[in-house]
């Protein structure tokens, strides 16, 4: 038995123990990975009716994910138009959403972390309970508010604003506020919640040094609050790729939403092959998306503490001690990056002494 | 020395609502001066150093640095650099970044910025250690990583709020000497604020007692400890063994205290108060207990004082005899240890003798917490 489980066992005694790691395995095994390695192989088999299923025509086949990129067999289009474009447009829409409720929820969330007092909790509870109404509810208010005949329509046209009432569900504006409006808490509280840790003593010492505020802000506070906001932004991303409810209630009739497509297969079209290679491509394109996102923002960020060094580095007779000092072997931003600097071989760049 | 930018506080008060936590403070700080706010926790010590650096602004009264009015003039606009309590270091930045931080402010160039840290990493005894993490650093490397972010901004006056606080007692004490030199070799004005008498005395060049948002004394460090103005000095720096008791008679420098417990004591009146104590007058007596010699048995007079054991402790360069003291406290004695054979007085009476230069009277007033 691996030490940590040994250790989790003295703690908890067996029986909990064994109770606990039970529910944990079920919940991770039975609820999220065997259903999702069932969807997986549903995405690789042809639509059978009942019958035929594991007859000799239920053979893997990728004709499901090839649906999706060249549309129907025979058809008259070289690749399918329609359901990419809705792929993409989805994919495009919910970076949008969460650039949006970052920039929304990062003053929020660092007022609500840096300031005391009762009035944050009342602040946070009025966040809070517009959630306890259900989802669905949610987005027929906002329908309500941004409808035709709704509250925004009638007190700008009675205001003079507009002389016609605008379509917000048309223009998707009713769909982007809806989305952004159903995250921001999941955009708020990881933020909040790193900030919060903030030593304020830095941000008065940054201050103190002469710092401007956006340079606090951007050298102290995002750098620390960067665990947060990227889960932040994971989170919202993930949901508003993956949303239903909004984009059925509040997207306007030219604007469909990818998983409104994967529904359809799953329930109108009864094509659940079909409907499972979607979700399959949603799925891992979200996954890969946050992970290259993620790891391009870690590199700018260092980068940017660092790009000044960089230049230096290409010119060998301006380094002073500082860059002589580091050994051969030595690894860490400076030596990374500049090592990796493409078509620069790196002894010669930085002037290393043979040592 | 005074070539340095001086602080003056002038009829300084801050209050937080109902609270005054500073009442109409008054000080001249001379420039290059190493300054001490000493005092316990809560006496507004903190509040006047972050009056002086911008933090917050003086419900009354003026800061002036150099001369210059403060009014209006934010954090990052003040010749002043502070050091917290904390440190503050900024855990994600490279010690190089955390010293130059300032000069990044002013848009200084990378290479110029290393080239500076790495000057005040040579300073602070850190040469090479530009490239690591603050947390990579003990607790006094890290100390002086502070110090040298606060330098690097080129400052005229430096504060630090209790920076030493953090450290354990033997680096506590080498910092002491460290920042006191690093003080003299900079020539800037240090603002220290430190609830730890040991710190004020052995660094400073003036040092303000404070209590509950009054500044008691302000003097240089010997003079608040032999001619305290008030009971609270007094009792608050160093250890101090105290006599109530009321004037019975003034004589010139001196005056004859009719103590509650020990008979008539004579005592010198500290120099703020001379000509100010009148007889009759409550009065408080304050000798040292290294102040104190064994004297012979059955002496009296107004310099002895005569009193049980309670018991005894060998401190190694001191023995120290507690007796019966007034009010539940004991009266603490301290022998020097030059090799001499000390017997064990527990349960007797012992009579002590003190020089009346030794004994300092002041008006009865309010004594620290211990």
């Amino acid at each position: 038995m691996p030490r940590f489980l040994k250790e989790f066992f003295t703690r908890n005694g067996v029986g909990i123990g064994s109770l606990m790691l039970g529910l944990v395995l079920f919940w991770t095994i039975g609820l999220i990975i065997l259903p999702q390695l069932s969807m997986l192989d549903f995405s690789f088999r042809p639509n059978l009716p009942p019958p035929e299923v594991g007859g000799p025509k239920d053979v893997y086949t990728l004709e499901n994910y090839k649906y999706l990129i060249f549309g129907p067999e025979g058809g008259g289009q070289a690749f399918n138009a329609v359901d990419l474009k809705v792929f993409f447009r989805t994919l495009v829409a919910a970076v949008c959403v969460t650039v949006f409720n970052l920039i929304l929820c990062y003053p929020i969330a660092y007022y609500l972390a840096q300031s005391k007092g009762n009035h944050i909790r009342i602040f946070a509870l009025m966040l809070i309970i517009p959630y306890w109404i259900n989802e669905i509810l949610r987005a027929f208010a906002l329908r309500i508010i941004f409808g035709e005949t709704g509250v925004l329509n009638t007190l700008l046209v009675g205001s003079g604003v507009f002389d016609t009432p605008f379509d917000f569900i048309r223009n998707d504006i009713a769909l982007y506020a809806g989305l952004g409006y159903a995250y921001i808490l999941l955009m708020i509280f990881p933020i909040y919640n790193v900030i919060e840790s903030l030593d304020r003593n830095q941000i008065e010492a940054a201050r103190d040094m002469g710092a401007s505020w956006p340079m606090i802000h951007r050298r102290v506070v995002i750098p620390y609050a960067k665990p947060g906001i990227s889960s932040g932004c994971t989170m919202v991303f993930m949901l508003s790729a993956g949303a239903l409810a909004a984009p059925q209630i509040l997207g306007g009739p030219s604007s469909l939403w990818f998983t409104q497509l994967i529904t359809n297969h799953f329930t109108n079209n009864s094509d659940w092959p079909q409907g499972a290679a979607y979700a399959v491509v949603l799925l891992v394109t979200c996954i890969l998306l946050v992970l290259a996102i993620m790891r391009l923002f870690k590199v700018i960020w260092e980068i940017s503490a660092n790009e000044e060094l960089l230049l230096h580095a290409a010119e060998p007779l301006v380094l002073p001690g500082d860059l002589l000092r580091l050994s051969p072997g030595a690894t860490g931003d400076h030596v990374g990056h500049c090592l990796q600097l493409p078509g620069l071989p790196a002894d010669d760049a930085l002037g290393m002494p043979d040592l | 020395m005074s070539a340095g930018v001086g602080v003056d506080l002038e009829n300084l008060w801050i209050r937080f609502g109902d609270f005054v936590a500073v009442r109409d403070a008054n000080v001249n700080i001379n420039g290059g001066d190493f300054f001490s706010f000493l005092g316990p926790s809560g006496c507004g010590k903190t509040t006047i150093l972050r009056a002086v650096s911008g933090f917050l602004e003086p419900s009354d009264g003026r800061v002036l640095i150099g001369g210059n009015n403060m009014k209006g003039i934010g954090p990052n606009k003040r010749p002043t650099a502070l050091i917290f309590q904390n440190l503050a270091l900024f855990p994600l930045m490279k010690i190089w970044e955390n010293i130059t931080f300032s000069m990044e402010i002013r848009g200084a160039s990378a290479k110029e910025r290393r080239k500076r840290a790495d000057e005040l990493l040579d300073m602070i005894a850190l040469p090479g250690q530009g490239d690591k993490l603050p947390s990579e650093l003990s607790g006094g490397q890290r100390q002086r990583v502070a110090i040298a972010r606060a330098l690097c901004a080129e400052p005229d006056v430096l504060l630090l709020d209790e920076p030493l606080s953090a450290l354990d007692l033997k680096l506590r004490q080498h910092m002491r000497t460290e920042l006191r030199e690093i003080q003299q070799r900079v020539g800037i004005t240090f603002i220290y604020i430190t609830h730890d008498q040991g710190e004020a005395l052995t660094m400073s060049d003036n040092i303000a007692v404070m209590k509950a948002g009054v500044i008691d004394q302000i003097a240089d460090g010997k003079t608040i400890y032999n001619d305290p103005s008030t009971a609270f000095a007094a009792s608050f720096v160093g250890e101090n063994n105290v006599f109530r008791g009321k004037v019975k008679r003034v004589m010139g420098n001196e005056a004859l205290i009719e103590t509650n417990r020990s008979g008539d004591l004579v005592a010198r009146i500290s120099s703020a108060n001379q000509g100010r104590m009148k007889e009759g007058e409550d009065a408080m007596m304050f000798i040292r207990p290294e102040a104190f010699t064994l004297a012979p048995e059955g002496a009296s007079g107004d310099h002895f004082v005569t009193a049980k054991v309670n018991h005894e402790e060998f401190e190694g360069n001191a023995f120290n005899i507690f007796m019966e003291g007034e009010g539940g406290k004991e009266l603490k004695v301290s022998i020097p240890n030059l090799g001499q054979s000390f017997e064990d007085h527990t349960g007797q009476n012992i009579t002590l003798e003190y020089e009346t230069n030794n004994a300092v009277c002041v008006p009865a007033g309010e004594l620290a917490a211990e």
